[in-house]
């Protein structure tokens, strides 16, 4: 895991539009962020089936900040944004920044529905259905906090 | 929160319909699991679990639809799904749900597939 003191700057997008949100660490607070969410996904034109699968990815990443990351300032900061590539291709974006006390995501071992019916291991899921749902996401963690950039194209 | 899970059952001899309204997380999914043991207690060999009105269902509700599973195929029964929507479905098969218990499109297919069972 990379240390740093402070958090790297979160990369631009070009000519994307931000919304920012910041939510308590506090139950179903989640489910709150999936509202902007939503009304972003829905004024570019993306399928419900597809702002589902933003909305569960962000809720696991949430419950996983919620759960794992004890923040400082008991708060996770949201930003979402859409944007067009070159091609005209649209897309949805949610950031979900903690300043936590950050984790190693490389070192993290994969469940298996294996484990998951044969043991007490039922948890740990997060990331996996995160990035089985994103077309794209980027984890960035040290003793600064975690961010997590999830994106979805239209 | 509004969002927070209700359900519903209904009893057909030896299968228990569940309806579920809402949010599973952790919450809604413990009370699925009293609903379930509950009906298991009282005879149901089968559970049909119509999620039709639920768009989102998290790794924690769905680890505790896991322990349901487990409880009903220790009793011998069956599980069946049905009404789910793509993301849910996606879900269930990542974590492996889909492996050890039944999807339908409809609840009248899962009632027949797990009366025809018990």
């Amino acid at each position: 895991m990379a240390h740093r003191k402070t958090a790297p700057p979160t990369p631009q997008a070009t000519g994307s539009r931000d919304i920012s949100l910041t939510i308590p660490v506090a139950p179903e607070m989640e489910i709150v962020a999936t509202a902007q969410a939503a009304a972003l996904g829905e004024h570019i034109g993306m399928s419900r089936d597809k702002i589902d699968e933003v909305k569960l990815a962000l809720v696991e990443a949430c419950i996983n900040a919620f759960e794992h990351a004890h923040t400082r300032d008991e708060r996770l900061h949201l930003t979402f944004r859409v944007g067009r590539e070159e091609d005209g291709a649209d897309w949805l974006e949610v950031e979900v920044f903690d300043q936590g006390q950050g984790f190693d995501h490389l070192r993290l071992e994969p469940p298996t529905p294996e484990q998951t019916f044969q043991g007490k291991r039922k948890r740990g899921w997060g990331l996996q259905i995160i990035r089985s749902l994103m077309d794209g996401v980027q984890i960035s963690s040290g003793d600064w906090g975690t961010r997590i950039v999830m994106r979805k194209y239209k | 929160m509004s969002d927070a899970c209700k359900v519903s059952v209904e009893r057909r001899g030896e299968v228990a319909v569940l309806w579920t309204d809402g949010y599973i997380n952790n919450q809604g999914g413990e009370e699925i699991a009293r609903e379930s043991y509950r009906q298991l207690e009282s005879g149901a060999r089968a559970l049909v679990m119509n999620l039709e009105k639920t768009r989102i269902v998290n790794s924690i509700g769905i680890s505790i639809l896991i322990e349901v599973l487990e409880r009903v195929m220790d009793k011998k029964g069956v599980l069946a799904f049905c009404n789910l929507t793509p993301t849910i479905d996606k879900t269930f098969r990542i974590m492996g749900l889909a492996q050890y218990a039944s999807i339908y499109p409809t609840e009248e297919e899962a009632f027949q597939a797990v009366s025809a069972r018990v």
